[in-house]
């Protein structure tokens, strides 16, 4: 790189980007992301009350004083308890997310890379995945395993991988029958190395996209299983369990605590989606070259 | 041709295809039988569809789902069609490829350095830097000066004909002994291809590197290879030595081809091969394909499926080669 003297400053590298944005939606999106996921980390933190902590004669008592939202059914700080439920209602389908992504892309990969009779059985095994619903499969696994988030993020990955297998498998496909894994294939580079080095790379944005909108309907799903009493159980602060726990306040004229934990997941879900698919039309758009 | 009296490098014998189209087996080669020497170039010549790019599928294992092969392909006396695993990962080291458009089979969004050096580093086992340094070498081998600057690029950035360099660079990293290199220079433009041919005919000489060289340009093929096979619906029609091919054709097929292409010095109007090219699946088993456009044609071609007979130094597959021969002579110039 040293004698550049050449006329060469129209040349520069301009790596792919042309258009950086992810438009105005995507990134009040993100902040809204971003947001949440801080408040997953710091929440129980910087919580100003101990979110399990009842009173039950404060019950439904409304905004004011150093209770900013009010307290609920049981006379804990509304407050408190959103900031402290952000983590499980964060980190559930953050691990599901994960798990869905290992599991399908290595589904994807070896249905994409080997084709024939692995690709068949594989995608036959999906088919009978797809019949069970998730919840089914949460209600399931609670009962083998006792209620529990755990047991719902278990049940929600095996519930959610055929679909991202699914994906990704023709996601890799067309990356596969591209001319330059030929190329490689012919140079005596191995599968696995041009597997995990150049389709997985090149499938990537893709995954991100496709995970951010997973994330958006397991924040859903898993806030439906809590509610159902089968997910988080009270009384840990979750969105979902907050929800079901203040419901009756609804019919009583005191929604601030169940909407509230409703306003949560609705905003995580709404955003979550739009990033996604923001983050999708800018995968297709490079990644289809 | 340097080591005549050696055993060829590559021998395709009878080597026969047939391709699952809509759930069926159609025949697509036929007896196709060739050999390259060390160190010697042959082209293998013929319109699309005549079977030449799946001949060279064949080679390097790469052919379709379902493909059913007849006959043998040895490379340096090993059989290609039992390879397989680590064996076949060697054997494409030694048999490199140069592809028709090199924009497509390069990963757009990695940097031509790591394209260059990822077989070195990954089946070789050479650090980073030493296949850095390989690479710039073998990019000033192939004529590009700066190539520490061109490891940094990426794909999008070099033109057609540097990314073609680059690419026969990369395939020399692997020291290669046969280069299969199908339709090299159709993607570029006429002064690059005059370049890139010249650049692959250096390196023969230089590093007594056998070529493969798939056209459908007889003149072309004619201008770097020793010899060249000619190929018409899914068969070799002609084999020669380029030089005899060009002037003194034996197959009425070869002749026309060689008529066909336009001349500077020529204001006549260009004479056309009557009729459609036959693709190799419409091939008929019983008579000569080229039948049916042949202007020498007689009733013994439609009866029987001809076969190659041995003429002047080459073997060309005609029923009427002796009676033809000499006849066909060469292009009409003025």
């Amino acid at each position: 790189m040293s004698a550049v003297a050449a006329p060469v400053a129209g040349t520069r590298p301009v790596r792919g980007r042309r258009r950086t944005g992810l438009g105005a939606t995507g990134w009040v999106s993100a902040a809204v992301v971003g947001l949440a996921t801080l408040v997953a980390v710091v929440g129980p933190l910087v919580a100003p009350h101990d979110p399990n902590q009842a009173d039950l004669v404060q019950a439904w008592i409304g905004p004011g004083g150093d209770h900013l939202v009010g307290l609920d059914v049981q006379g804990r700080d509304v407050l408190s308890r959103i900031l402290a439920g952000a983590r499980s209602s964060m980190l559930g389908p953050l691990l599901i997310v994960v798990i869905c992504m290992l599991v399908g892309s290595l589904l994807g990969l070896v249905s994409a890379w080997r084709g024939g009779m692995v690709d068949a059985g594989v995608s036959a095994g999906l088919d009978i995945l797809f019949a069970f619903p998730g919840v089914l499969l949460a209600a399931l696994t609670a009962a083998v395993f006792g209620a529990g988030l755990w047991a719902a993020v278990l049940a929600m990955a095996v519930a959610y991988t055929p679909f991202v297998a699914r994906l990704l498998r023709g996601a890799m496909l067309k990356e596969r029958n591209q001319p330059y894994i030929t190329a490689l294939e012919v140079q005596g580079l191995g599968a696995t190395a041009i597997c995990l080095r150049h389709v997985l790379p090149n499938v990537f944005p893709f995954m991100v996209a496709q995970g951010s909108i997973l994330f958006g309907y397991a924040v859903l799903d898993l806030a439906v299983i809590s509610y159902l009493g089968i997910g988080v159980q009270p009384p840990d602060p979750d969105w979902g369990v907050m929800i079901s726990e203040n419901q009756s306040g609804i019919l009583l004229g005191y929604p601030l605590p169940a909407l509230c934990a409703g306003a949560c997941i609705v905003a995580v879900v709404v955003a979550m989606n739009l990033l996604g698919e923001r983050l999708l039309e800018r995968a297709g758009k490079d990644g289809g070259r | 041709m340097n080591h005549p009296e050696s055993a060829p490098l590559l021998e395709v014998d009878r080597l026969g295809l047939d391709l699952l189209v809509g759930g069926v087996h159609r025949s697509v080669l036929r007896d196709v039988s060739f050999s390259v020497a060390q160190g010697e170039a042959v082209g293998l010549v013929g319109e699309s569809g005549s079977g030449k790019s799946m001949t060279v599928r064949a080679i390097d294992r790469l052919l379709p789902a379902g493909a059913r092969q007849r006959g043998s392909i040895r490379f340096d006396g090993k059989d290609v069609v039992s390879l397989s695993g680590a064996a076949l990962r060697s054997y494409r080291a030694e048999v490199a490829v140069v592809f028709q458009d090199p924009r497509v089979h390069i990963n757009p969004v990695r940097r031509v350095g790591d394209f260059m050096t990822e077989v070195l580093r990954t089946n070789r086992s050479v650090r980073r830097r030493d296949a850095g340094a390989r690479a710039v070498e073998m990019l000033a081998k192939v004529g590009i000066p700066d190539g520490e600057r061109r490891l940094d690029q990426y794909p999008h950035e070099l033109s057609g004909g540097l990314l073609q360099r680059v690419m026969i660079a990369s395939t020399l990293l692997t020291a290669p002994r046969l280069l299969l290199a199908d339709e090299p220079t159709t993607a570029l433009d006429v002064t690059t291809q005059a370049e890139i041919m010249g650049l692959l005919d250096e390196l023969r000489s230089d590093l007594g590197l056998s070529i493969l060289f798939i056209t459908h340009d007889l003149d072309l093929a004619a201008a770097v290879c020793d010899r060249t096979a000619v190929m018409y619906a899914g068969e070799i029609v002609e084999v020669r030595e380029s030089r005899l091919l060009h002037d003194d054709p034996l197959h009425p097929y070869t002749a026309a081809l060689g008529a066909a292409r336009p001349l500077l010095d020529r204001t006549a109007r260009l004479v056309a091969v009557p009729g459609r090219p036959l693709s190799a699946l419409e091939a008929p088993t019983d008579g000569c394909a080229f039948a049916g456009r042949c202007p020498y044609v007689e009733p013994t071609c439609t009866s029987a499926a001809p076969v190659l007979v041995p003429a002047d130094g080459g073997a060309a597959r005609c029923v009427r080669v002796e009676a033809l021969r000499g006849t066909l002579g060469g292009v009409p110039h003025a």
